[in-house]
């Protein structure tokens, strides 16, 4: 089995800590001037999201991950699952709720995201960065409060709910930016 | 025709290194040389006179909280660069030298990180018949006279905070440095937020608990000196006169950034020769490299070291004070990565 030593630590690298695959976000060196010196972490679980900080004496190891991460192509629902397909080998797989998270709000079929497998299991899907989804619901014209900065909400194709301009109207394809879940502009 | 090679043949510049030749530390340049002026000028204004010793040597310390880098000469002979001009200063002490100073590259370890840079500066000087409170003074009195040499400087706050080792681990987590057990230890930093991962035995607990959970608590901005370290972490300084188990040791901290580290220095050989063969036992168990040692040194600590105190202040560090700077890169032109 892999692993990584303390001063192998960077940000980006995929460990695993407490039975979990966990990303190292941040990775401290940390030393009294004369005394034993530590690696401090900032570790994101893979399966959670948590964010934790770890401590480790320097030289210690750990094991890595098999993380990996695939760019997939978003097939459809069935109510249960989320079914996806890596385009070269038509390779398929399935994810539950638990898996998807916030994501799947984003997810339109035929899109093509990024799906973080672990041992060959599906743990997370990073949706594209923008995606362009059409307006199933909205209010008309501007009847909106100009007060609240110009913006009123619609609920898009795939069920997620974004602020709009007032000028937008329902029908109409937005882009918009996953990562912040904010409109960037008409399509 | 002779073909001409082309930048990319030969050597070969990494898209990395086209990046990264240029110098990280444009704004702190000046202030550096301003530092390293007023420095010098504070030391030599008290008759203290600059030296200069081998970086590269052929033994080095056995004290296992430091690695040297090692060299090899061309005739396969081991080297090692300095990790503090300690060693050669106490050298010229002992042949009666009077009070020194260098300003001095040192290199250590694996050091890396924004407080760490394996190369850096180090100011160290020695005071004949100074013992560590009246050195303490004298470091105060220093960085308060550089830090009036640039009106652009960050100023530490005019008090000053003075504890003992001891009295910092009691009052905060309740634990008695001499007599707390690994296990206590480990108890008090989960209570405080700090999970770690590896063994560690007393002295590896009380510097996690040292750097990770009391330092940074000092008030930003604050001079801090804490004293009277465990004779366990004594290094070279001399066993403690007024409280037993201790050590004449001293550090200063800006902030929660340690800055400088002071003895009144050991001078008895018997207790030095004893120490040596702990730092080498605890090399030996943490299954760390064992360099040659410093046969000069040792015979100069045997011939007689005058009574004197000594201090090694980082340069780097006290720039980044002076500078509000986080990352000792902010102030090194090409640090570890350029270099």
């Amino acid at each position: 089995m892999a692993s990584y030593s303390t001063s192998e630590f960077k940000s980006g690298l995929k460990i695993l800590l407490d039975g979990d695959p966990q990303t190292i976000v941040e990775n401290e060196f940390v030393k009294p001037g004369k005394g034993q010196a530590f690696s401090r972490v900032r570790v994101r679980n893979l399966r959670t999201g948590r964010v934790l900080e770890k401590t480790f004496k320097s030289g210690e190891s750990v094991e890595a991950a098999d993380v990996m991460d695939t760019d997939m192509q978003y097939l459809y629902t069935d109510g249960e699952f989320w079914h996806f397909m890596v385009p070269d080998t038509f390779e398929q797989y399935a994810m539950g709720q638990a898996a998807l998270g916030d994501s799947a709000q984003w997810l339109k079929e035929q899109d093509v995201c990024t799906v973080t497998l672990w041992n060959g299991e599906p743990l997370s899907v990073t949706p594209p960065n923008f995606v362009e989804l059409k307006i199933v619901q909205c209010d008309p014209g501007l009847r909106g409060d100009t007060a609240q900065g110009g913006t009123k909400p619609a609920t898009l194709e795939t069920g997620a709910v974004v602020k709009v301009p007032l000028f937008v109207e329902e029908g109409e394809v937005v882009k918009v930016d996953t990562r912040s879940g904010e409109y960037v502009s008409r399509v | 025709m002779a073909r001409r090679p082309g930048p990319s043949q030969g050597l070969r510049v990494s898209e990395t290194a086209v990046a990264t030749w240029r110098p990280c530390a444009t704004q702190a340049r000046v202030y550096r040389a301003r530092l390293n002026a007023a420095l010098r000028g504070f030391l030599a204004g008290r008759g203290v006179l600059e030296v200069e010793t081998p970086i590269l040597a052929r033994g080095a310390p056995l004290d296992p909280g430091v690695e040297s880098w090692r060299a090899r000469a061309p005739d396969g002979a081991a080297g090692y660069l300095q990790t503090s001009p300690e060693y050669p200063m106490k050298r010229l002490l002992a042949d009666g030298a009077g009070d020194i100073f260098q300003l001095a590259r040192v290199f250590r370890g694996e050091e890396t990180g924004v407080r760490h840079n394996p190369e850096f500066s180090m100011l160290e000087w020695y005071r004949l018949d100074f013992d560590d409170r009246r050195l303490m003074d004298e470091v105060l009195e220093l960085v308060h006279a550089v830090v009036a040499a640039d009106p652009d400087w960050n100023r530490p706050a005019a008090s000053v905070r003075r504890v003992a080792y001891a009295d910092l681990f009691q009052e905060a987590l309740g634990l008695n440095p001499l007599t707390c057990s690994a296990e206590e230890c480990a108890v008090a930093a989960q209570r405080e937020g700090l999970g770690m991962t590896g063994q560690l035995d007393r002295d590896g607990w009380l510097d996690a608990l040292m750097a990770m959970v009391l330092a940074p608590r000092f008030a930003p901005g604050q001079l801090t000196f804490v004293f009277d370290y465990p004779e366990s972490q004594a290094v070279l300084a001399r066993p403690s006169a007024h409280a037993p188990g201790y050590a004449s040791r001293f550090e200063l901290y800006w902030g929660d950034l340690e800055l400088a580290n002071g003895f009144h220095e050991l001078n008895d050989p018997v207790i030095f020769s004893a120490r040596q063969g702990q730092d080498l036992e605890r090399r030996r168990r943490n299954r760390q490299t064992i360099p040659e040692a410093d046969r000069f040194f040792a015979s100069a600590m045997a011939s007689g070291l005058p009574d004197c105190a000594g201090v090694a202040l980082g340069v780097d560090r006290l720039l980044m004070c002076l500078l509000g700077e986080a990352d000792i890169a902010r102030v090194i032109d090409f640090p570890w990565g350029r270099a």
